[in-house]
């Protein structure tokens, strides 16, 4: 029998905003611990929890930009659970009233047709604290709570059961990564757990619509990690099917060490988390007016980017595609496209010696040291014939680690292209006296040694020689008896 | 007249000529504090020290000339009200050490309008109870016969005004907890609309019902404290920006043409005797000063008990989360992991009632009974606020009896809980719809026990019932009686 893998995902985006999601404490990462807490993160009796409404414009943004509803009226609800790193006992979620309802994201998987994926709902909530073991100062021994995370905000975006690989999963999450860094509403950052998810997993066979049991996979924080986890989750029931058993609804963990996943928590273990909605808080509304001010504020979506950089900048698709892997590189490229017209040249650079450069010194786009005015100039001057695309690599070099204006450097290291008639005719005239014998081989029809002149010119003009006229020049002399 | 037996507008007159000082006055209400404390029991936690600084602060501030009505008046709060540095319980043995970083908002105005903090007042445990007996730290009695309670969960706050320990208390109200307990002991207690005074900064029994409120000697006192207190709190969601009127100006002393609501679901027969001959005597009074009268109904009367204990325990399950021993509080000394730690420490910290209530709360928000019993409550809480509102459009307040009964005796009702809820079926309903009430001296059993009316106002309301209330009490003589104690 043939299966069909049915996958959904939850992903938890941590938003980019200064401030705490429900008090005034800072988000900043890595501090002191429980520097960043105050009476309403630490749960302390009588302290009240008030929304921070950037966290409702990132949802709001976030939902635009995913083809959602925007809720008038929404609901925050109390989850509620013991752990020692939750520090009221209840988490601040939103369960029946979220923010965002029923919005879409397509995926394209090489070779295949676009795939509309549903998603089921963003909300808002908070994060929680954390639990240090073992080696941390001030702790002598067992366990410490560190509430500097408690009470940051999350958007929780929940997809349709709509994945059918894990494949179509990446896909998706990096389209998802792509939107809510392209918005500045999350950095992004994997490993740090800025951006993590939990795939519910089932398999049915082909053919069928009835839905398998599923099981949930929680802590897979890498693209990677995501493929080899539903991966692994679905050869695990395929293959306990195909042995006769079943599978359990249950709480799965993947361990990126062996890539394996294992039972977690059953679901007669799961919580019961009574939620109710939050009396502390009052029924968000948000009017018309709120939505339209978000969506003034949105910048021009990677999907409309690409599509505007094949129509309008005359761009291949694959070249479109790779210019809003995001918005830095297309914001980068634009700008550059701004200053000199040629926009698959700048393209070409981009893609080669620009993302070269970022690559091998591990820098965001936006700290590149040659900024778009200056890389548009470098090209300028190859596209006008001043200088050739070899000594521009040069020259980019040189503004890379120097920094400067590609004008100045190529004046100062004397770079400028030779076009000069005279000069070019001296060192032909030099060459062709030195290898005669070439010369000979030429005129008998060997047409080749063509290129071992050209070299010997370029290399004794170092490089500046026009290669084009160089070509010219060297034919007319060769053919001439 | 001795300093402590002064109202808050007479003690400022004598402040304000220079004729005592709040320093006098202080030292006179906490030699008055230890000479009835041992028959009352009011206080958790006395903080004479402080009491002394900032009635000499106060002094200064006299002196200066700057004074507030309430600048150097010695009250004390209800040990729900956080305070920066000064022990604060609940009346919970779970919170037995915990002393607050920061100080509610209600506690931060009075302190800033120049107020003096004698102490921190008994209550029932995190204010769940209707007679000052689930508390953690001994029983309260009643000023009036201390062999009776002195009603619950604000049971301090009114024994202290009786026993003349304090100029002014602060309670809180989450199905009567003011009214009740201001009723029993014969004080002035006003429950403010929900979102009229902030809840920052006191614990919370049930979020969407505890509303903070004075209890005082007569209605002048209330209108001057809930001045002082209510106002819109950025730092409360719930808290609302409605502007705050100068209460005291609403005592006119005029209720002609007043129309006053009797629902007859409150005059129901059982009623005790002395109660209902107070409220006949009570509705003559107003009668003479020319109200006006129309009966009225507020058909879900009957369900609103078991409304309240649905909502309030679904919430307060959910708010006593927070106590588990890993941050602060009491801390099992004998767990063994941290499982064991959470759950041995609430074990040991709440107390019987708190625990009842916690399982009725958490079983109601349970899955499978969440929309049998949560949601159907939160449907009838909307009916209840209905019946008030259709109320209001034909009258300006309502008049009850406050309790079914003047206070009962100490132990009478500690095993019998369903008697000691419906305690509180008058009171419970106001709560429910979110609107003001307050509990005013209406008279006397025949074993000297007083009994309270209440008057119920419109949402925000609050200077209507008010000025109802100061002209019931110029006519009357129940709010100058004093407790022989
Ligand atoms: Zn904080």
């Amino acid at each position: 029998m043939k299966f069909q893998p049915v996958i959904g995902l939850e992903v938890h985006t941590q938003l980019k905003t200064g401030s705490k999601i429900f008090c005034g404490c800072s988000t900043t990462f890595g501090s002191e611990p429980n520097s960043q807490t105050c009476p309403v993160c630490l749960g302390l009796p009588g302290a009240l929890p008030v929304l921070n409404k950037k966290v409702v414009e990132f949802a709001i943004k976030a939902g635009l930009a995913t083809n959602c509803i925007i809720a008038h009226h929404s609901v925050f609800a109390r989850k509620n659970y013991f752990y020692p790193d939750l520090p009221k006992g209840y988490q601040i979620s939103q369960l029946e009233e979220p923010i965002c309802r029923k919005g879409w994201l397509d995926i394209q998987l090489e070779g295949q047709e676009a795939k509309r994926i549903g998603i089921t709902r963003i909300h808002m909530e908070e994060d929680a604290g954390k639990l240090v073991h073992g080696d941390v100062p001030g702790l002598d021994d067992g366990s410490g709570v560190d509430l500097n995370r408690a009470c940051t905000p999350l958007l929780e975006v929940v997809s349709e059961p709509d994945l059918r690989s894990s494949d179509e999963a990446v896909a998706y999450l990096k389209r998802l990564h792509r939107i809510v860094t392209w918005l500045g509403i999350c950095d992004g950052n994997m490993e740090e757990g800025s951006f993590r998810c939990d795939a519910n997993i089932s398999v049915m066979p082909v053919g069928s619509d009835t839905l398998g049991t599923r099981a949930e996979i929680k802590n897979v924080n890498s693209f990677k990690f995501v493929k080899q986890a539903i991966d692994y989750e679905i050869q695990r029931q395929i293959a306990l099917i195909e042995d006769g058993g079943s599978v359990v609804q249950e709480t799965r963990l993947f361990d990126p060490n062996s890539g394996t996943t294992r039972s977690m928590r059953s679901k007669e273990e799961a919580h019961d988390y009574r939620y109710f909605p939050d009396p502390d808080l009052v029924p968000l509304v948000i009017d018309a007016d709120w939505v339209q001010h978000a969506h003034k504020e949105l910048p021009e979506l990677p999907e409309h980017r690409r599509q505007r950089f094949i129509t309008e900048l005359g761009l291949p698709e694959y070249d479109a595609e790779v210019l809003t892997a995001s918005r830095g590189v297309a914001d980068y490229f634009e700008e550059c496209v701004a200053f000199h017209h040629n926009a698959k040249a700048v393209s070409n650079w981009l893609m080669s010696e620009v993302t070269r450069a970022l690559n091998d010194s591990g820098a965001a786009i936006d700290a590149c040291p040659v900024i778009p005015s200056q890389l548009a100039e470098l090209i300028k001057m190859i596209d006008k014939g001043a200088i050739s695309g070899k000594i521009a690599k040069t020259v980019f070099e040189e503004m890379w680690k120097n920094g400067g204006e590609p004008q100045a450097i190529v004046e100062k290291r004397g770079l400028a292209q030779v076009s000069d008639s005279g000069a070019i005719e001296a060192i032909i005239d030099e060459v062709i006296a030195a290898n005669m014998a070439q010369v000979e081989e030429f005129r008998g029809g060997k047409e080749k040694v063509l290129g071992f002149f050209v070299g010997l010119v370029m290399k004794a003009s170092r490089g500046k020689a026009n290669p084009a006229l160089v070509n010219e020049l060297l034919l007319a002399k060769l053919k001439v008896q | 007249m001795d300093i402590f037996e002064l109202t808050i507008h007479q003690l400022h007159n004598e402040l304000k000529t220079g004729a005592v000082s709040s320093l006098e006055a202080t030292k006179a209400m906490l030699a008055r504090i230890e000479s009835v404390e041992p028959h009352v029991g009011s206080f958790i936690t006395l903080t004479p020290e402080s009491a002394l600084a900032e009635a000499e602060a106060a002094d200064r501030r006299i002196a200066s000339g700057e004074a507030h009505v309430l600048t150097g008046i010695p009250l004390a709060l209800k040990d729900i009200f956080l305070t920066e540095g000064i022990r604060t319980t609940c009346g919970s043995r779970i919170l037995h050490n915990f002393v607050p970083p920061y100080s509610a908002t209600s506690w931060e105005r009075l302190r800033d309008c120049g107020c003096v903090l004698l102490g921190k007042l008994n209550q029932d445990e995190f204010a769940m109870g209707s007679s000052n007996e689930s508390s953690a730290f001994g029983v309260t009695r009643n000023p009036w016969d201390t062999t009776r309670i002195p009603g619950g969960s604000s049971g301090g706050s009114a024994a202290a005004i009786a026993a003349r320990q304090a100029t002014a208390t602060l309670g809180t109200d989450t199905g009567g907890s003011i009214r009740q307990p201001a009723s029993h002991c014969g004080c002035v207690g006003l429950k403010p609309t929900y979102g009229r005074v902030s809840r920052y900064g006191v614990i919370a029994y049930a979020s969407s019902l505890d509303q903070v409120g004075p209890i005082t000697r007569d209605v002048t006192d209330c209108a001057i404290m809930l001045g002082a207190v209510a106002g819109y709190d950025p730092r409360d969601s719930t808290s609302v920006r409605t502007p705050v009127p100068d209460y005291t100006a609403a005592l006119t002393g005029d209720v002609k043409g007043l129309k006053i609501g009797l629902p007859k679901e409150y005059f129901i027969t059982g009623l005790d005797r002395d109660v209902q001959e107070s409220m006949a005597r009570a509705i003559e009074t107003y009668g003479r000063l020319g109200a006006e009268f129309v009966e009225i109904s507020l058909p879900h009367t009957d369900y609103a008990v078991a409304t309240y204990y649905l909502i309030a325990t679904a919430e307060a399950s959910s708010n006593l989360a927070r106590y588990d021993g890993v941050r602060f509080g009491h801390r099992s000394p004998q767990a063994e992991g941290l499982i064991d730690m959470m759950t041995k420490s609430r074990s040991e910290g709440f107390g019987a009632e708190v625990k009842r209530r916690i399982m009725l709360g958490t079983y109601a928000l349970s899955s499978g009974y969440y929309d049998a019993y949560y949601v159907k409550a939160q449907k009838v809480r909307t009916l209840i606020m209905g019946d008030f509102t259709r109320a209001f459009e034909n009258v300006d307040v309502i008049l009850t009896p406050v309790a079914p009964t003047p206070a009962f005796k100490i132990g009478e009702k500690t095993n019998d809980p369903l008697q000691m809820y419906l305690s509180d079926i008058f009171t419970i309903p106001v709560n429910l719809a979110g609107t003001c009430a307050m509990s005013v001296p209406a008279g006397f059993s025949a074993l000297g026990l007083p009994i309270g009316l209440q008057l119920i106002g419109r949402p925000f309301g609050e200077e209507t019932i008010l000025r109802a209330g100061h002209a019931f009490e110029q006519a009357t003589e129940w709010h100058t009686r004093k407790a022989e104690i």
